[in-house]
């Protein structure tokens, strides 16, 4: 006598997960194209997707809807490489899309000749953020270096902007100790020091900073920086431009296996493509990225980028490649100068 | 707190294990602790319960409405969010049902029967309580990830398993596994196979023994199961992060979403989110503890 409403139950059930099956399938009628990028990036993707979208209307074609997941840059890598079916990568370094090629084959080896600029449409570089009248006067990466002073950063092993923050140092201290690399190691090492605890991702270190308060400067890409400022109100934090930094290139590819596999290369192509052109670069840099094509941005959104000198990943590092192993892989730089239970 | 709903759900859980030891029948003083130590015991209990439990559930309703009642319903009915509500339901619809027969398939066998490599089945049961929820994920990724053990042959077959849908509910089956099976096994050991055996002896039929005897006789233990399960697969977060890949609206479930908008500095919406999960997580407590108060005998022999 029991079973009898247990069954009904279990129809209505039955039913209900039809019905959201059902209205999950037919979103899937529409083209989608899967970009898989890094953290600092949803807000900039937002305003291109729906630019390229706009753009397809008026062009007569169907819009299509574009899927965005983001995370550290080596996460979402290594996610792309266990089988996450992203049309386009558009990562937070070389390294990561290079991984992707090497280890599953899915990206030809040659992937950063295909577009221009090194595949690079925008990229940015890496600043300071402190607290609002930078009430420990840190001007330079040296004061980083400084005891007393709590530096929040992400960890390089997961976080690609913390790769970029670590070379950039490392490039600073190369400069300031005329190439004598013990003296780099120390200086590189006596920030990370000042590092009480790494995230997995910019995004996370910047939450850390900006909203639980930890730490005194926050070293972090330029566009996560400025967005912080805007997003926490104005006036809680100033940004200080070290005097060295580094081009951090960020760049971009289809995942030809997935493509083809899905028919999609046309439209990703064309996704791609659309990030060189004047709208999608003026839209970078609105959201403070460096456009590959500045003659295309508002002169207002160039003018708040400050000139700095801004080391190179090929002609000061040698390539991420060289870069990768010296500094980052198992047991090397990073490793030897940083122990977290010190 | 992305997951507040999540622990809300957990303390639940814990929490209830303690009322039903106290509730009816022994409530006469037996241990003799004077008023003013129980006063301060209860004092206690009250000031830690409510520091961990009931602030941070008031602090997700606060913070969902600080920019108004507005901003609220906007939070809740922007299509990413829909899409994270109806797949987190959808994929407790799968997952509850599935576990809730594994569940009393694997009770059943452990309680009435004896054989060879029973404790074995019992410890595997207890696996997922045991295993970290993101090895459980991690462990989905290696076999069915492109480069894992049946990546290669799902890929050429066109299944998606890692990193969509399905992905998501086997990493929920997996946590939730034991909730059921646990509810159920002490009870049915305890009710012995007495019943079957005179239904049996009746001439009823092994289907029939099941449907008219078993069932009955387990139905609100199992009923709390489901619930505890439930509750569970809607709050995950560790296994199925791992598995999900984070498309946004479309293999994020509530709790992946409110990390998501938090981390995209909208408080206001992740909080939005994780109310409708603590909201969730309340209706399962009132469910439980209606449950507990009419039929506490009935589920009264359980193990944690």
């Amino acid at each position: 006598m029991t079973h009898r409403p247990g069954r009904r139950i279990f129809r209505r059930a039955a039913l209900a997960a039809a019905a959201i099956l059902s209205t999950i399938g037919m979103s899937q009628a529409q083209t989608v194209l899967l970009n898989v990028s890094y953290d600092p990036t949803r807000e900039l993707y937002r305003d291109i997707n729906k630019a390229f979208n706009d753009k397809l209307v008026a062009d007569r074609k169907k819009p299509i809807a574009v899927r965005n997941s983001h995370g550290g840059s080596g996460a979402q890598a290594r996610a792309v490489i266990d089988g996450l079916d992203a049309d386009v990568v558009t990562l937070a370094l070389s390294a990561d899309i290079d991984a992707i090629a090497q280890r599953s084959q899915r990206i030809p080896a040659n992937w950063q000749s295909r577009l221009p600029n090194k595949s690079t449409p925008f990229s940015s570089t890496i600043v300071f953020l402190v607290r609002a009248g930078n009430p420990k006067a840190i001007r330079d990466w040296d004061d980083l270096a400084r005891p007393g002073v709590q530096v929040v950063t992400p960890n390089p092993k997961t976080s690609g902007g913390a790769r970029w923050n670590y070379l950039a140092a490392w490039g600073f201290g190369l400069k300031k100790f005329g190439g004598d690399e013990a003296k780099v190691r120390e200086f590189v090492g006596a920030i990370y020091k000042n590092a009480p605890t790494l995230d997995t991702g910019a995004r996370g270190s910047t939450v850390s900073f900006a909203q639980r308060g930890v730490g005194d400067v926050l070293i972090a890409w330029e566009n996560e920086a400025y967005l912080a400022d805007l997003e926490f109100g104005k006036g809680k934090f100033d940004i200080v431009t070290p005097s060295i930094s580094i081009r951090a290139e960020t760049p971009v590819s289809i995942v030809d296996a997935n493509v083809d596999r899905k028919g999609t290369r046309e439209l990703a192509e064309a996704y791609l493509r659309f990030l060189w052109s004047d709208q999608a670069q003026a839209i970078a840099a609105r959201h403070y990225y460096r456009p590959a094509r500045p003659e295309a941005a508002a002169k207002g959104d160039l003018a708040r980028f400050a000139t700095l000198e801004l080391l190179s990943i090929d002609d000061d590092f040698g390539g991420w490649a060289k870069a990768q192993a010296t500094h980052f892989g198992d047991k090397a730089i990073f490793d030897q100068i940083y122990s977290p239970s010190r | 707190m992305p997951d507040a709903g999540a622990i809300l759900q957990q303390n639940a859980h814990v929490a209830g294990g303690g009322t039903t030891a106290g509730t009816t029948r022994r409530r006469a003083p037996v241990t003799g602790e004077g008023p003013v130590a129980r006063a301060v015991l209860i004092g206690v209990a009250i000031a830690f319960l409510s520091l961990f439990l009931l602030l941070p559930l008031v602090v997700v309703f606060v913070e969902a409405l600080r920019a108004g009642v507005g901003a609220y319903v906007a939070a809740l009915t922007e299509p990413d969010a829909v899409a994270a509500i109806q797949l987190t339901l959808m994929v407790a619809a799968i997952a509850v049902p599935l576990n809730l027969v594994f569940g009393v398939a694997a009770a059943w066998a452990v309680a009435k029967f004896e054989f060879p490599g029973k404790s074995f089945l019992v410890s595997l049961i207890d696996l997922p309580f045991s295993v970290s929820p993101v090895v459980a994920g991690l462990v989905y990724v290696l076999l069915f990830g492109a480069q894992g053990l049946f990546g290669g042959w799902l890929r050429d077959h066109g299944v998606e398993i890692i990193f969509a849908v399905p992905g998501i509910v086997l990493a929920t089956v997996f946590v939730t596994f034991p909730f059921i099976a646990r509810e159920l096994i002490p009870l049915m050991e305890e009710q012995g196979t007495g019943d079957e055996e005179v239904a049996m002896t009746l001439g009823a039929s092994g289907l029939q023994t099941f449907w008219r005897v078993t069932l009955p006789n387990i139905r609100f233990a199992l009923l709390y199961g489901v619930l505890l399960c439930n509750a569970r697969a809607m709050g995950e977060f560790g296994a199925v992060a791992v598995v999900s890949g984070k498309i946004r609206g479309y293999t994020t479930t509530m709790p992946l979403h409110v990390e998501i908008l938090y981390n995209e500095y909208n408080s206001v919406a992740a909080f939005a989110v994780a109310s409708v999960l603590a909201l969730l997580a309340l209706v399962t407590l009132v469910a439980k503890v209606f449950l507990e108060s009419r039929y506490g005998d009935e589920i009264a022999a359980r193990s944690h």
